[in-house]
């Protein structure tokens, strides 16, 4: 007979051996705790709970919320972070320039703006999506320049050789060579990005994760607000093991292979 | 083409001085000038397979590099069919002394990166395909570098250099790191690619054995700064060796006589 505990279903196994010693863990602290159950509830009622955000469809309604304001605050980070950064990683005047300011605005905790975005960008979308793009913004150029620098210099010979253009250099000697990094970078705050979506929204917004448990919490319903927790947690497994696949790609695949 | 003219070539380095500095010296003095090269008056023919000897830290690397527009002289005037060098050309390829394929192009992409510019791209394609060919890694094109063993890599870089159809070809110690019998048989694969292209190749080695069995002319430098220590033109037919030739084993002994070793085994 085939043991179940053979090394490939380890992997499984033990994560979830884990996860139901953390319910059991749970259930006992409800039960010799003095917190009365609405204050804390036991595993069964967030379960059932849960099961009533699902089939209302509030649950739904408020992911795609805080998923929504999570990728347009990111892109829009990509979109501008990453060109940055191989600009201070390739023109030493700029990183001159730009680098101090960008040191010293990096560890500012996005949550210090909330304040003045929601004086620029009122009520809404807009402000959560600021303090979300800040988050991952810096991280994203920081890791650019740094991944830029760190390039061969015989690349760019090569490409002097070979007459390259501007675009070719950019396109086929320094994104392909920063790719591997750029995936972690973008792992790592991508995961920054769903932290603070939640304390974003949190403020300004009618809609969202943040604010399912923050408008739980007003209505003493804690058996949602560990609701939100959970999907919070869930999704954001999800979105890193999703981000770890996207690094394994044949195009970037070199890069553990020569490490 | 790939005639190649050098006149009164010096190549000084300035180094930042480390050690303690006297009070009220002049900033200036700080900084210590190393003369590399001095004095190096060279002219090869077109398609002339030329090899270049020395000890190592002597300039040979910073010799080609400058040859190949890489870096600049301090002064003197290089000349490659009659025109300045100004800089990196596609018609001067240089193969590094490390391996220079782009880790993240497979072997048929790096290998048309010297012919991308045609429009074609079946007869690109086909070009591709015949380069890759000629230096035997049929089989190989979708192949990443690292999935190639080190001669394999220095022969996808030679395909991709000779695939450019340069003038002159540059080869810093392009058999460096390889075992004996890959080197051997690298040895032989570059004199049949020179004699099949007919272009002008400029080569550095640590190996005299390559340098003689090989080059059309040897170029030895050496001394502080380094300068043309000898200059033969080799008239022997290949495939040569040293008891066919017995001069050009005395040639050998004197070339190490030259380098400091005075008994050649
Ligand atoms: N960028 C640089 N700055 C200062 N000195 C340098 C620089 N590059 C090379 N040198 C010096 O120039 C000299 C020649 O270097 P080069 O690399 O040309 O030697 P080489 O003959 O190719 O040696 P090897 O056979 O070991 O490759 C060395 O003494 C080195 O210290
Ligand atoms: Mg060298």
């Amino acid at each position: 007979m085939k043991s179940t505990l053979d090394s490939k279903n380890l992997p499984i196994l033990l994560p979830v051996l884990a996860f139901s010693l953390v319910l059991m863990i749970w259930e006992l602290m409800v039960r010799v705790g003095c917190w009365s159950t609405d204050v804390f509830p036991e595993p069964l009622r967030v379960i059932i709970s849960m099961g009533e955000l699902i089939s209302d469809g509030t649950l739904f309604k408020h992911v795609i919320s805080s998923l929504f304001r999570v990728t347009i605050g990111f892109y829009l980070a990509i979109a501008l972070g990453i060109p940055l950064g191989m600009l201070l990683g390739r023109r030493e005047i700029v990183k001159h320039l730009f680098n101090p300011v960008i040191q010293f605005l990096r560890p500012i905790s996005p949550l210090a703006w909330i304040p003045l975005s929601m004086l620029w960008f009122g009520i809404g979308d807009k402000p959560a999506v600021f303090l979300i793009f800040l988050s991952s913004f810096f991280p994203l150029v920081v890791s650019t320049t740094a991944a830029v620098i760190s390039i061969n210099p015989v690349f760019f010979q090569v490409a002097a050789n070979f007459n390259f253009n501007r675009l070719e250099v950019i396109t086929k000697i320094i994104i392909p060579a920063i790719l591997p990094s750029i995936f972690t970078a973008l792992r790592i705050s991508l995961g920054i990005a769903w932290l603070v979506v939640v304390a974003a929204e949190m403020i300004a917004v009618k809609s969202g994760l943040g604010y399912l448990i923050l408008d739980s919490r007003n209505a003493l319903r804690m058996d949602y607000v560990i609701d939100g927790m959970i999907v919070i947690g869930a999704i954001g497994l999800f979105i890193d093991f999703f981000m770890k696949r996207l690094g394994r790609i044949d195009s970037v695949f070199w890069a553990s292979a020569t490490r | 083409m790939g005639h190649i003219v050098i006149e009164n070539l010096r190549k000084e380095y300035s180094n930042r001085r480390h050690f303690s500095r006297s009070p009220g010296s002049n900033p200036a003095e700080y900084r210590e000038i190393i003369r590399v090269l001095d004095d190096i008056n060279l002219e090869f023919e077109d398609g002339e397979m030329v090899s270049i000897l020395g000890p190592s830290g002597c300039g040979k690397s910073t010799l080609l590099r400058i040859i190949a527009g890489f870096d600049k002289a301090t002064s003197g005037s290089i000349r490659i069919d009659q025109k300045e060098v100004k800089g990196p050309s596609p018609n001067h390829i240089f193969v590094f002394q490390h391996s220079a394929l782009l880790p993240w192009m497979t072997v048929r992409q790096n290998v048309g990166l010297g012919l991308r510019n045609i429009e074609d791209k079946a007869r690109m394609e086909e070009k591709i395909k015949e380069y890759i060919e000629m230096v035997e890694l049929g089989g190989f094109e979708h192949h990443y570098p690292y999935q190639l063993s080190g001669g394999m890599q220095r022969r996808a870089e030679l395909a991709r250099a000779i695939a450019a159809n340069p003038d002159v070809l540059f080869m810093d110690e392009p058999f460096t790191g390889l075992d004996f019998l890959t080197h051997m048989r690298s040895r032989e694969e570059t004199v049949n690619v020179h004699e099949y292209i007919g272009k002008t190749i400029l080569f550095v080695t640590h190996d005299i054995d390559d340098a003689l069995i090989m080059g059309d002319r040897i170029v030895v430098l050496g001394g502080k700064p380094s300068r043309v220590k000898m200059e033969r033109t080799l008239h022997f037919p290949r495939p040569r060796d040293f008891e066919k030739y017995p001069e050009l084993g005395k040639l050998r002994s004197e070339v190490f006589l030259m380098l400091g070793v005075p008994y050649a085994v």
